[in-house]
């Protein structure tokens, strides 16, 4: 460790030579370059400006779902489910104590006032992002197939291994047959 | 790697590590108390750098195949949008682009420097040769690597440089075949390239290991060319060479971040941004610089097979060097013949390089072929004929006794490379045809270190092309997002939302399965006036107007010497906004006198050839502007090559912007690293 001797041994924390505050520098000067150079590698990796622009909202139609039935669109690459739902679909979810819930919230959180009968929902479930089978289980909801959660007709957790409901992406009614997602 | 080591760590951990698997030692013998030539000058710090080269080129080409699709539909496009789209794309681009040639041009210096210094001879051949080997395997990766991007350049390069094989008597074009994968280059050559791109960095960063490896066990080489022989010729690798290393290092990126924030295409060749088309060779085809001399050899030699086999061997000579040179003294310092010489081979490597780079015809060929006589003389004659004749100087008794002499005087050589640079220029300027069809220099807002893009005049040149040029060119790579985007146009969101609401886009399948039109939306891209290539081509007398997204960077003219040198200081890359300009003013209604140009052209001064397809564009008063800048053609002319120059290179202001701020930090981070290792080599004297 010869080498090292010269840079060390002429330093003394109390009398901080010139000879210091030059290594001193020089090093935080090439700390900072490894830094900033990094930085770009590592951000090169997020969402490019194509993807970005991408994920911009969409507008979807209600008109074409019956009552009872759903569709899966897609935005941002994830499915999502509209689910018109029917009034014994809207009861169930109503009727069952929020507080029994692993995850709890109450329906009418989870849908938009006025427009009780949709549902929209992120279809991914919250266990390992595995798409649950719409209208299977025993909650007339969501059932997953992979690990087997169950959802109920709210997109909420009732049994199986998932922690979280289904997720309620950002949307809006445009119109009564209309919503925007995103 | 310099056999075991005495290296104990205190850490009982590192200690319990170290008894199993002795890497720290291995470590702390070969960069720590590695004892290194006294006397090393700032040549040395060459192999530095390369290591370091090496190791970026390796980074920064993982992450481009992040990006890259390696598919000859797609690949064109997936680097413009890595380069317009992703966070730093175009800084990882061009680090990667200007990388490669920096690479090449270190390994040049590392290879003269040990061909001066001797650095080949007893006991260093298998160095050196290993040295030979990874230089052929940097050969083939940047070969490869030039192909990817799929430009008109890639897919000529890749098709001339694949048929040399075909030389070959016999197997050559069933070996041509087995590289291309089919019956010409095309989708499966492109693959392969991509595949074997990626793995040979990894083959040459294990040859560099057995490089570093074989120097290590024969120690380094000097400007003495006498080895080290007390502990008093040498000092210990960590700090002193590494912190000289470090401070090289710090020198050459100043110079490697001219060509990445300042010149990023200086370097390429404007034909590599128009797209793969195997129908067209480009005019004037040539390689990247770094092959030029042997380019210029294989070109040298009228048959087929010889030249390529004179190409080849002007590479495999290098590897019989240690035996072609036997003569005792290793440094040219003390060899009074072998120095002149060796700048003379020096001036025959740069020369080679500049004919490789001109048209084969005339003076080039003949001058030519006398250098590549000069350059096969130089290690088949000279260098045997001087072992045997020159009478070399004393040299000193040790390294130590070295350092102490004052220096022999460099003035010399440097007197020399003056006289050969003034009768380069004065040659040139004897040569310089006077041609008034080169397009005349303009002023554009976004020339220079500080340039920006006029905003105006992006808007301008935005209604031009909406109005006029987009009747019949497309502009592929731009989306009407980029309308909002800093160092652009400058319009909001909302504004570029409804100028995008304007066009109708193709759409779908819907529900039905039909396809529809829909209002635009800003992440869509401008779109094309016509549904394909053979459609425009229909509408437009046989040949389809060309995109024109990436227009100001794929046209380009001669700069010629000495001025190609100069724009490299002065920061001229406006190559193409001039000839775009002249192009849109260059129209003229009959052919000069004695001129005749085929039936549906059109004259155009500027227009390689002067027959142009496109009748003139724009007349004066047809486009009118809100800002009441003239409705002229020069005015138009100038407003579409500022916006196209955008549209080519929409991240410029971004790039100039962070050069500045990498320029401050390097040229700071250079001095501190210069008074360091003044401080710590001041133990050393």
């Amino acid at each position: 460790m010869k080498g090292f001797g010269i840079v060390t041994t002429a330093s003394s924390a109390e009398h901080p030579t010139r000879r210091d505050f030059l290594f001193v520098a020089t090093g935080a000067f090439a700390a900072v370059g490894t830094v900033a150079t990094i930085w770009p590698l590592v951000s090169q990796m997020s969402p490019d400006a194509a993807t970005i622009a991408a994920g911009a909202p969409i507008e979807v139609d209600l008109k074409p779902i019956a009552v009872g039935q759903d569709i899966k669109v897609f935005w941002r690459g994830k499915p999502i489910y509209i689910m018109n739902r029917t009034k014994k679909q809207i009861q169930e979810a109503r009727s069952v104590a929020v507080d029994s819930l692993r995850d709890p919230q109450t329906d009418q959180s989870r849908v938009k006032d006025g427009h009780d009968n949709w549902l929209v929902v992120i279809g991914i479930c919250t266990h390992l992002g595995c798409i649950p089978i719409a209208h299977e289980g025993n909650y007339d909801g969501f059932f997953c197939p992979c690990h087997g959660s169950q959802y109920d007709s709210s997109g909420r957790i009732r049994q199986g291994p998932a922690p979280l409901n289904l997720a309620v992406p950002p949307y809006q009614f445009v119109s009564d047959t209309k919503i925007q997602i995103g | 790697m310099s056999g075991p080591s005495d290296f104990q760590p205190t850490n009982p951990v590192l200690k319990w590590v170290e008894r199993r698997l002795p890497i720290l030692g291995l470590v702390h013998s070969s960069f720590v108390a590695y004892p290194t030539p006294r006397n090393l000058n700032y040549w040395w710090t060459f192999g530095a750098i390369l290591s370091l080269m090496l190791v970026l080129q390796i980074v920064t080409g993982v992450i481009l195949a992040m990006h890259y699709t390696p598919n000859a539909d797609l690949a064109f496009r997936s680097v413009e949008l890595l380069v317009r789209d992703v966070n730093y794309g175009w800084l990882l681009r061009n680090m990667h682009a200007a990388g490669a040639s920096m690479f090449f041009f270190a390994v040049y210096i590392h290879m003269f420097r040990g061909l001066y210094y001797g650095s080949y001879k007893e006991p260093r051949e298998v160095l050196w040769i290993l040295g030979v080997i990874i230089y052929l395997l940097m050969m083939a990766t940047g070969f490869m690597g030039y192909v990817l991007p799929w430009g008109q350049m890639s897919f000529w390069g890749a098709t001339v440089i694949t048929n040399l094989f075909s030389a070959i008597p016999y197997v050559g074009d069933s070996i041509v075949t087995l590289l291309w994968g089919g019956y010409s280059v095309g989708n499966p050559t492109l693959n392969r390239f991509f595949s074997l791109h990626y793995l040979l960095p990894f083959l040459i960063a294990g040859v560099v290991v057995l490089h570093v490896w074989a120097l290590h066990v024969a120690g380094q080489n000097n400007p003495a060319g006498v080895e080290a022989k007390t502990e008093k010729d040498t000092v210990p690798f960590t700090p002193y060479a590494t912190i000289k290393d470090m401070f090289g290092i710090s020198c050459f990126l100043i110079f490697f971040a001219w060509f990445i924030f300042y010149m990023p295409n200086y370097l390429g060749d404007a034909d590599n941004y128009i797209p793969a088309n195997p129908g067209v060779t480009p005019a004037h085809i040539v390689p990247e610089w770094y092959y030029l001399p042997f380019y210029a050899i294989l070109r040298s030699i009228p048959n087929k097979l010889a030249g390529v086999i004179a190409m080849f061997s002007a590479i495999l000579v290098l590897v019989f060097l240690p035996w072609l040179d036997t003569a005792r003294t290793r440094s040219s310092k003390y060899r009074p013949l072998a120095k002149q010489f060796f700048w003379i081979f020096v001036v025959v490597c740069v020369l080679l390089g500049y004919l490789g780079s001109q048209p084969p015809e005339g003076i080039y060929v003949i001058a030519g072929r006398i250098l590549t006589v000069c350059y096969f003389a130089y290690f088949l004659i000279i260098l045997p004929l001087l072992s045997r004749i020159e009478t070399p100087r004393p040299v000193p008794n040790s390294i130590a006794e070295d350092v102490l002499a004052k220096y022999g005087k460099r003035v010399a050589s440097v007197a020399v490379a003056f006289v050969i640079a003034a009768g380069l220029i004065a040659s040139s300027t004897q040569n310089a045809r006077a041609e008034d069809d080169t397009p005349p220099m303009q002023k554009w807002s976004f020339s220079g270190p500080f340039g920006k893009y006029d905003r105006g005049a992006l808007q301008r040149g935005l209604k031009v092309y909406k109005e006029v040029c987009s009747n019949c060119h497309s502009l592929n790579y731009v989306a009407f997002r980029n309308l909002a985007d800093p160092g652009g146009p400058g319009y909001s969101e909302a504004q570029a939302a409804s100028f995008a609401s304007d066009y109708k886009i193709k759409d779908g399948p819907n529900d039905q399965g039909d396809m529809f039109d829909r209002p635009g939306r800003v992440a869509d891209y401008f779109p094309p006036p016509f549904p394909n290539e053979k459609a425009a081509a229909a509408a437009n007398g046989g040949k389809a107007p060309p995109d024109l997204s990436l227009m100001a960077k794929a046209r380009s003219y001669e700069r010629g010497f000495p001025w190609f040198i100069l724009d490299f200081f002065t920061q001229f890359q406006e190559q193409g906004p001039n000839y775009i300009d002249a192009i849109l003013t260059g129209f003229e209604d009959k052919p000069p006198a004695g001129v005749t140009i085929p039936a549906g052209t059109y004259y155009n001064k500027y227009y390689p050839g002067h027959a142009i397809k496109m009748p003139k564009p724009l007349s004066d008063g047809q486009v009118t502007f809100d800002d009441g800048s003239p409705a002229t053609v020069q005015q138009y002319a100038h407003d579409v090559a500022t916006f196209l120059m955008w549209a080519a290179e929409p991240q410029m202001v971004a790039r100039k912007h962070l050069g500045l701020q990498a320029f401050v930090f390097l040229i700071i981070f250079a001095f501190l690293m210069y008074f360091t290792k003044r401080k710590v080599w001041a133990n050393a004297h």
